[in-house]
């Protein structure tokens, strides 16, 4: 007798139509911002500041979303700054997730003095307050994109390699594995045929998470002027600035708030919507 | 005739919105009796003795039938009354003894906390009743085990423990769900032979799920074979190995590794007796509104 | 008379016991093998009985390398493999395999069927693989559409099928099989068990049976070892040591057996 599950339909969820289709959405708007965005988003213009959206009163056509305090086009602001997101998002999701996921497989499937090493450097590492920690290495590196991405991926390789490695000796543990001994495989191949591909959808959820938790961490460093030294727009600068007019013009801190809050949303949900359509075993 | 304390009639269940699991299952078990459910995995079994406790997965629904447990149906019930007849008139033993016990408690308190949580016993009381249990079971300095983690104990003993677990508040019923599958054949004797003695001393209504024919033989008096969620025989313990009657339950017999008879013994169920047992749940359905 | 295919002779296996690992130094060593010896004649079936505990897993494992002996030798077709490493034993893995017990963790859920049976054959560099890979669904009785299906679309007892085509795709001359009925239902564990019978028969194979439970050896087996904490209590013929058992852990498991008979007097 079969195992019911196996006849269960998978569809592509509403949950992954939207967060994918969110993200799609970004990456166009990133790349063609130039082409998409309605204004330049550096252009300062007293005579424009502090315009409301377009379906309020006193709106100027062409200020979708409305103005800054400096003049500037709110919609075409949030436009340019998910460049920044992005570009942030997948550099440094991708490389903490690289490194983290190899340190933790080595030491999960190989074990003796690998993961004695590593395990240990994980310990020390994850001893030191993250906040204060990518302070230091912002103050250190000096602030602008390359440094961001740094401090995440230097900061948040732990929490892959954590995971996986434990993931890993579960796998480990399996009698496929064994099998595959049986057969003659030496060790790094089981590691890549084996163990891998069981580890995968947890690192692709991991990834996802980290993408949005590299975002915010993104956002929070130009909320305290820590991020890009130029006026390039960022999410996060927007807020910071937005907060200071929030009774006065609302639109300046709640519209990137939402970005970010799709954003992050849309990211994790990615993960679990890619592994319930994917993903051979359903749980 | 003694009455029936667990009564199932017609029993219907299926996966939410998709096959059927159970169909017009009827069963009794009379008051101080055995009686075993026989059948392969994925023959419902384990179904039906979920459906008289109440826990069945969340994707199963009972479509039809009735399970009167003392006089009373079960399924016509508000929840919050079946939860506590439930409780107070039934138990089981589970197949598991590994995953059945959280790891993280003691023992003891896995046996008292019931007692006291949910059918109001003082802690003086259902402690001392522990001790009493364990040495029931003949498990040796029981204030000790009462101690113990679950991981610190052997498979056996964390059978008995579920076993004394079961009989801790003197149910009228109890669900034994294949509780010796997972244990070492001269252990599982020992288990058996325990089942056997607290039945008898407690006078319990015993339904014991099990897919060993031979283990049917030692503990039942009487027995009922499932075949696709379908009642194929029902029969008492002697009439049923002298000379069963449906084709199925003939085959399962011959399949039964029998070391007196290795020949007639360990012989698959022929393709064409569960073809003819598939045409039989074919046309149940068709009859039922399913086909 | 042939060459025994298995020679064993005086073997230990012990682990360390990491319970009682004190402080500074090594920890003790956990006995689990104490000495055994015993030979496998080429083309038979023997049968490895114990309780948990006994250590019949861990012999099997060691007489196949996946363990290290601590002492003792094995000879297998004339070849001491006692100390062999990796690198020269892989070549030889391909006359020794092995068939696991739990159909749920021996086959890697995000393979499918074919590529599952195919990997031995990929890594002892066989060509015509698709052919090799079909012909072994075909002796165990699946059918070839099987190859693209993932391992939790089939019952327990096919998967059980699907290991056993896994093992015998090298067509090794020796195969283990550690509890593989163990898990399995009365007809599956009927249908794999006669499989085995055909297979042995057709293939020319020597099969090491491992089980707890003598009933399902009977037919099976030709020569049965008894194990009991590390050591061998019985190593009979099976006729004989079901007739006339000697050993008293012998006598207790068949005891223990409970048979379809209500007649058996028991509880």
């Amino acid at each position: 007798m079969l195992d019911g599950r196996s006849q269960v339909k998978r569809r592509i969820g509403a949950r992954l139509w939207l967060s994918g289709g969110w993200l799609a959405l970004l990456v166009l708007l990133a790349i063609f911002a130039p082409f998409l965005a309605p204004k330049d988003p550096l252009a300062q213009d007293l005579f424009t500041s502090r315009l409301p959206p377009f379906w309020e009163k006193g709106a100027e056509a062409g200020y979708w979303l409305g103005s800054d305090s400096l003049g500037r086009d709110v919609l075409s602001r949030i436009i340019y700054g998910s460049r920044v997101a992005l570009s942030v998002a997948l550099v440094a999701g991708l490389l903490t997730c690289l490194i983290g996921s190899a340190l933790g497989l080595i030491a999960g499937y190989f074990r003796g003095w690998a993961d004695l090493l590593i395990s240990r450097l994980i310990d020390i590492w994850m001893a030191f307050p993250p906040v204060l920690f990518s302070i230091l290495l912002i103050a250190v590196l000096g602030t602008g994109l390359e440094s961001i991405i740094i401090a995440i991926v230097v900061i948040d390789w732990t929490r892959f390699a954590r995971v996986v490695r434990a993931e890993a000796m579960t796998q480990g543990a399996m009698d496929y594995v064994d099998s595959a001994r049986v057969a003659g495989s030496t060790r790094l191949r089981t590691m890549l045929t084996e163990i891998l591909p069981n580890v995968l959808p947890t690192i692709g959820a991991l990834l996802t998470l980290e993408m949005g938790i590299a975002v915010i961490v993104e956002a929070i460093l130009s909320f305290v002027n820590l991020s890009l030294s130029t006026d390039y727009p960022t999410w996060g600068g927007m807020i910071a600035e937005g907060r200071i007019s929030v009774h006065q013009a609302w639109w300046v801190l709640v519209f990137p708030l939402v970005a970010l809050f799709l954003t992050v949303l849309s990211f994790s949900q990615l993960g679990e919507g890619l592994k319930d359509r994917f993903d051979p075993v359903l749980r | 005739m003694t009455k029936s304390y667990l009564s199932i009639r017609d029993l219907n269940a299926s996966i939410h919105r998709g096959p059927p699991l159970l169909r017009g299952v009827s069963l009794d078990v009379a008051q101080g009796e055995v009686r075993c459910l026989v059948g392969e995995s994925g023959a419902g079994k384990s179904m039906i003795g979920k459906a008289v406790l109440g826990i069945l997965p969340r994707a199963v629904v009972v479509t039809g039938g009735e399970i009167w447990l003392d006089g009373e149906n079960l399924l016509a019930m508000p929840p919050a009354k079946r939860r506590k007849t439930i409780g107070a008139k039934a138990a089981m033993i589970p197949q598991d003894p590994l995953t059945a016990l959280n790891p993280s408690h003691r023992v003891g308190p896995q046996i008292t906390d019931r007692l006291v949580d949910i059918l109001g016993w003082t802690r003086a009381d259902a402690d001392a009743r522990a001790v009493e249990l364990l040495g029931e079971v003949h498990i040796p300095e029981a204030e000790r085990v009462l101690k113990m983690y679950p991981h610190e104990l052997s498979g056996g003993m964390r059978q008995r423990i579920l076993i004394a677990s079961a009989f801790a508040a003197e149910p009228k019923l109890i669900i034994a769900d294949e509780p010796t599958t997972a244990l070492d054949v001269t252990v599982q004797k020992q288990i058996l032979r325990l089942i056997a003695e607290m039945q008898r001393r407690h006078g319990t209504a015993l339904l014991f799920v099990t897919h060993d024919l031979g283990v049917v033989s030692k503990v039942g008096n009487h027995l009922t074979v499932l075949f696709a969620g379908k009642v194929v025989e029902d029969a008492s313990m002697r009439e049923f190995f002298a000379s069963p009657v449906h084709p199925y339950s003939r085959s399962l017999l011959a399949a039964t590794p029998k070391y007196t008879d290795p020949t007639g013994s360990l012989n698959p169920v022929p393709q064409a007796v569960i073809d003819e047992t598939m045409a039989e749940v074919a046309a149940y359905d068709r009859e039922h509104g399913h086909g | 008379m042939a060459e025994p295919i298995y020679k064993v002779r005086d073997l230990k296996v012990s682990v360390p016991d990491m319970a009682r690992k004190p402080l500074i130094g090594a920890a003790p060593r956990l006995e689990i093998l104490k000495g055994l010896s015993f030979e496998i004649a080429r083309g038979s079936v023997m049968g490895i009985v114990g309780g948990s505990g006994s250590g019949k897993s861990t012999l099997g494992r060691t007489l196949i390398r996946l363990t290290q002996p601590s002492e003792g030798r094995i000879l297998f077709d004339g070849t001491d493999i006692t100390d062999l490493g990796e690198n020269r034993l892989r070549p030889l893995r391909r006359k020794f395999q092995m068939i696991f017990q739990d159909p749920m963790s021996s086959l890697n859920p995000r393979r499918r069927i074919g590529g599952i049976i195919a990997g031995p054959l990929k890594l002892q560099g066989y060509d015509g693989i698709d052919n090799r890979v079909r012909e072994s669904l075909d002796l165990v009785g699946l059918p070839r559409a099987f190859a693209g299906r993932y391992p939790h679309e089939l019952s327990g007892g096919q998967r059980q099928r699907v290991g056993i085509a896994r093992a015998i795709a090298l067509r090794p001359e020796f195969i283990l099989a550690d509890e593989i009925v163990s898990g399995l239902d009365v007809s599956s564990q009927a249908q794999v068990l006669n499989l085995l019978e055909e297979l042995v028969r057709e293939l020319g194979l020597t099969l090491a049976f491992i089980s707890h439970d003598l009933s399902v050896v009977r037919r099976l087996c030709g020569r049965i070892i008894v194990l009991r904490q590390g050591e061998i209590v019985e190593n009979a013929e099976t006729g004989t040591l079901f007739d006339n058992p000697q050993a008293d852990y012998t006598k207790e498991l068949l005891a223990a057996i409970p048979l379809p008979d209500p007649d058996q007097v028991w509880v």
